[in-house]
């Protein structure tokens, strides 16, 4: 196998993460965003498989594994049954438009591409553009958690957010497995806690609006 | 070695009165602890200073973990330790006696070393972070001394304003410490003075060692705690804050100005000299509008500080201006005003606590007669008011005479603006010297002469023997600093050598005594002559009146006239002897407004006088500084209540910011 395809396969996996992250800013409904995490999550188990490959190094495997069963599986089997469960809007309610939002996102990617390949100059290659696509990644994920409203998206924009992180992690070599693995864990832990936090919400304001728990804190004069 | 040894002693001291509670044995052993440790210090200097020895070196193993901490002696810092510890060891002899008599006491002692433990750190120090750890350590522990009585309320406000006053100073120094220290980030002093500045960073530098250092000197405009957080505090404190404590921030701005920095432009002892004649006037304008005796002491002391500004400016210009003799002369000028102020403020002070002890008043306007009643105390004040007036044969008139001669060099500087505003400043600074002279007759005589105004005043009884003892030895100090210029300008003139780039002369062309820094022609001073020949004259005339006289001495009561007058009020009172001077100068700087309203004939009610005073700068820079920090604060308080997704974007934002800075410097 050539360096090239090897490069090239890194690539586009790499530039499928990207893009999902794109396809989670434009969606209209609650359980498409859901559907796009998952194939997000997908790649990202498959980018981490690759990198496994490439680089020799069999712990990567175990963590395309956790990604696929944790990430690409269960947590959006949860969320879809927790949105059932709730019985929640369907439709996303959005704080910006989903051209503006798309506008910020590209320059986002070009900020983080422009910041990184100069930075890592003497790294490898494909070691530089993967990062750059994991900053992308993080930033769009941040992008959503802040321009969407409904509690369930601002999730799945952490979620993102998270593996924009993994991606990185798996693409620089001699990451630690642990740092990975207890990655993967906080971001179950998380995934539980919001889906408890969601119930409470939902129990007492009706609505997974976050702008409604305003009124409520205790800390204004 | 000794002098680390005294320093230990001071932390022994402030430990001793912890567990003492209410035993009176025990504050006093502090007291005589402090007073041991600062007689040692004292000495060392002494001997250092004698020898003319090189600087001594220790590094110690404490401080940052990657660095050491760095102690230097030379001559500036045996010159400061001996200003810190000469009045330090008076002020402890007093603490022996008055330390019961002040209110609260038990929060004073442990302290009170440990203030002293501080102004003796930061002169010893050899590296910012030792000099910054004792300049808070003196910070802190005389904002806690200023709080000892706390169940005051005026008193809380002064130790706030003062608290914040003094990190004002920290933050300023801080990052002056750091510009000097480069990007290398060598604390040490050696290094600082090793190395170079750029022109955007020495003048930071300068402007950073200005604020911070003039804020803890008490140079206008920076001086508004001082006054209050003075005469809050214990009077043997309020003497160390006011005599010891300005000094060792002058200390601070002579080793960053003239010896770390070394590179001053012209320009800045030109401001330095502004700055200090506003703070002359201005604060003596205020020392003669206060009735509060210790008040007016702190006052007296913000002129007293802008009187030694005038003269380190000058310094800085002749220095950078390559007059180096001149630079040498108005630097020693300088110095010796330090130490006389030193002696004669923390003499007053120390006087002032004196009455407060045996009258527990303050105020001018009930105090009166103490002449008779304290027969030790009040000659002992007034030899202070008479140096600080700057009268001979004491050592007041040595150094502002010094420094009119330095200023009366001024024109010799090549700038025409130089040439023109050093007259003008030493007009201001002949102006703030007679306004001085009034300030003190007036402190004194209200206090001292005349009638007791009140009871307590009549009932006054001598303080004890410890206090007197202070007063005493303090009076004779500023004596002998007066009869003997040409010793003290002498072993200053070494001090300022290295400092200046050049000797002064003390005495050029006619010798010993004659104070001639010059040349014998352009002015000379000889004190000892003159108080031999006043001494002879003072006594042959004592002796003609005594012999020749055919009446034999009577005592009649004071403010007598001849006709008997009950009411001690009928004496002038300190606003009334104050009320021709407020009336010129007080209208148009204090906008002081008197009213008198006077009841139509035939009613009886009495006539009444009102003052009505305002503080320009108080009103004029600090409450509305203080309105815009509120306001700001209003503004950003609006940041705790955001939303979360609002938070976020905050966040978001700052990152995309911090990362397109990083992109655009690349």
């Amino acid at each position: 196998m050539t360096a090239t395809l090897t490069y090239d396969l890194a690539h586009l996996i790499g530039a499928t993460v990207l893009m999902m992250g794109f396809a989670l800013l434009y969606q209209r409904r609650v359980s498409s965003v859901i559907r796009i995490y998952a194939l997000q999550a997908l790649a990202l188990a498959a980018a981490a498989a690759w990198q496994a490959y490439i680089q020799d190094a069999p712990h990567l495997y175990l963590t395309a594994a956790i990604a696929l069963v944790f990430k690409a599986i269960i947590v959006p089997l949860a969320l879809s049954w927790l949105v059932r469960r709730l019985g929640m809007h369907r439709t996303i309610e959005t704080a910006l438009g989903i051209g503006p939002t798309l506008v910020i996102g590209v320059g986002l990617v070009a900020l983080s591409i422009l910041l990184v390949l100069p930075v890592t100059e003497g790294a490898a290659a494909l070691a530089r553009e993967s990062l750059a696509l994991a900053m992308s990644v993080l930033l769009l994920g941040l992008l959503m958690m802040i321009t969407r409203r409904n509690a369930v998206t601002q999730v799945i924009g952490f979620m993102a957010l998270e593996n924009g992180l993994l991606l990185a992690a798996v693409s620089a070599q001699g990451m630690p497995l642990v740092v990975e693995i207890s990655v993967a864990f906080a971001v179950l832990v998380a995934m539980i806690l919001f889906g408890i936090f969601f119930f409470r919400i939902r129990e007492r304001f009706d609505s997974l609006d976050v702008e409604t728990l305003d009124p409520y804190r205790g800390d204004r004069p | 070695m000794t002098a680390g040894a005294a320093l230990l002693l001071l932390l022994v001291a402030s430990l001793v009165p912890l567990g003492a509670g209410h035993l009176a044995r025990a504050h006093q052993a502090a007291y005589g602890l402090c007073l041991g440790s600062a007689l040692v210090l004292a000495l060392v200097a002494l001997v250092h200073l004698a020898a003319g020895d090189a600087a001594r070196l220790a590094v110690l193993p404490f401080g940052l973990p990657w660095m050491a901490a760095h102690f230097r002696l030379d001559q500036l810092s045996a010159f400061f330790l001996l200003v810190i510890n000469l009045p330090a060891a008076m002020a402890a002899l007093y603490g022996i006696g008055y330390g019961l008599h002040a209110p609260e006491y038990r929060r004073v002692t442990p302290f009170f070393p440990l203030f002293l433990l501080g102004m003796n750190v930061v002169v010893l120090a050899d590296d910012a972070f030792v000099f910054l750890v004792g300049w808070e350590f003196m910070s802190l522990a005389s904002w806690l001394l200023v709080l000892s009585n706390h169940r005051d309320q005026e008193t809380r406000r002064a130790a706030h304003l003062y608290l914040i006053m003094a990190s004002f100073g920290g933050f300023c120094l801080l990052p002056a410490f750091g510009l000097m220290a480069g990007e290398g980030g060598d604390f040490r002093f050696e290094a600082m003075r090793a190395g170079e500045f750029g022109p955007v960073a020495g003048f930071l530098v300068v402007l950073l060692a200005l604020l911070g250092a003039g804020s803890k000197a008490g140079l206008v405009p920076l001086h508004a705690w001082l006054p209050q957080a003075h005469p809050a505090a214990p009077s043997h404190v309020s003497a160390l804050m006011s005599g010891v404590m300005t000094k060792v921030a002058l200390y601070g701005l002579v080793r960053i100005l003239f010896d770390l920095h070394g590179a001053v432009d012209w320009r800045w002892g030109a401001a330095l000299m502004l700055i200090g004649a506003a703070s002359a006037v201005i604060g003596v304008l205020y020392a003669l509008m206060q009735t509060d005796l210790k008040r007016l002491l702190a006052y007296s002391t913000v002129e007293n500080i802008g009187v030694i500004a005038i003269s380190l400016g000058l310094a800085l210009a002749f220095k950078d201006q390559g007059r180096q003799a001149l630079a040498a002369l108005a630097l020693v000028a300088a110095f010796y005003h330090m130490l006389n102020h030193a002696a004669f403020k923390t003499l007053l002070f120390l006087g002032a606590g004196a009455v407060q002890a045996a009258t527990h008043e303050r105020e001018l306007n009930r105090l009166g007669g103490l002449i008779k009643r304290m027969p030790v105390t009040a000659p002992a004040f007034l030899l202070g008011a008479m140096a600080i007036s700057a009268l001979p044969p004491l050592n007041g008139f040595v150094s502002e005479w010094l420094i009119f001669q330095s200023l009366f060099r001024g024109p010799e500087l090549p700038h025409w603006t130089m040439k023109f505003g050093v007259p003008v400043v030493g007009a201001l600074l002949a102006l703030a010297a007679a306004l001085a002279a009034a300030c003190f007759v007036r402190a004194f005589g209200i206090a001292f002469l005349g009638r007791a105004r009140s009871a307590a005043a009549a009932q006054a009884a001598e303080v004890v023997a410890p206090m007197r003892a202070a007063l005493v030895l303090l009076a004779v100090l500023c004596v002998v600093l007066g009869v003997i210029p040409v010793t003290v300008t002498g072993a200053l003139a070494t001090i300022a050598e290295p400092l200046a780039g050049a000797a002064l002369e003390p005495a050029v062309g006619l010798g010993w005594p004659w104070l001639s820094p010059a040349d014998g022609e352009r002015g000379s001073y000889a004190a000892t002559v003159l108080v031999l020949a006043g001494l002879v004259l003072a006594g042959l005339l004592l002796w003609a009146t005594r012999r020749l006289s055919p009446l034999p001495v009577r005592v009649a009561p004071s403010w007598d006239c001849g006709q008997p007058d009950p009411s001690p009020a009928t004496q002038y009172t300190a606003d009334s002897f104050a009320q021709p001077l407020r009336r010129v100068f007080g209208t148009r700087i204090f906008g002081a407004r008197e009213t008198v309203e006077m009841p139509p004939p035939g009613d009886p009610r009495p006539a009444r006088f009102s003052l009505r005073m305002r503080d320009p700068i108080w009103q004029g820079l600090y409450l509305p500084l203080a309105a815009g920090v509120d306001w700001l604060a209003e503004r950003i308080n609006r940041m705790q209540f955001l939303s979360i997704r609002r938070y976020l974007m905050l966040m978001f934002l700052t990152l995309v910011v911090l990362l397109v800075v990083v992109g655009v410097r690349q």
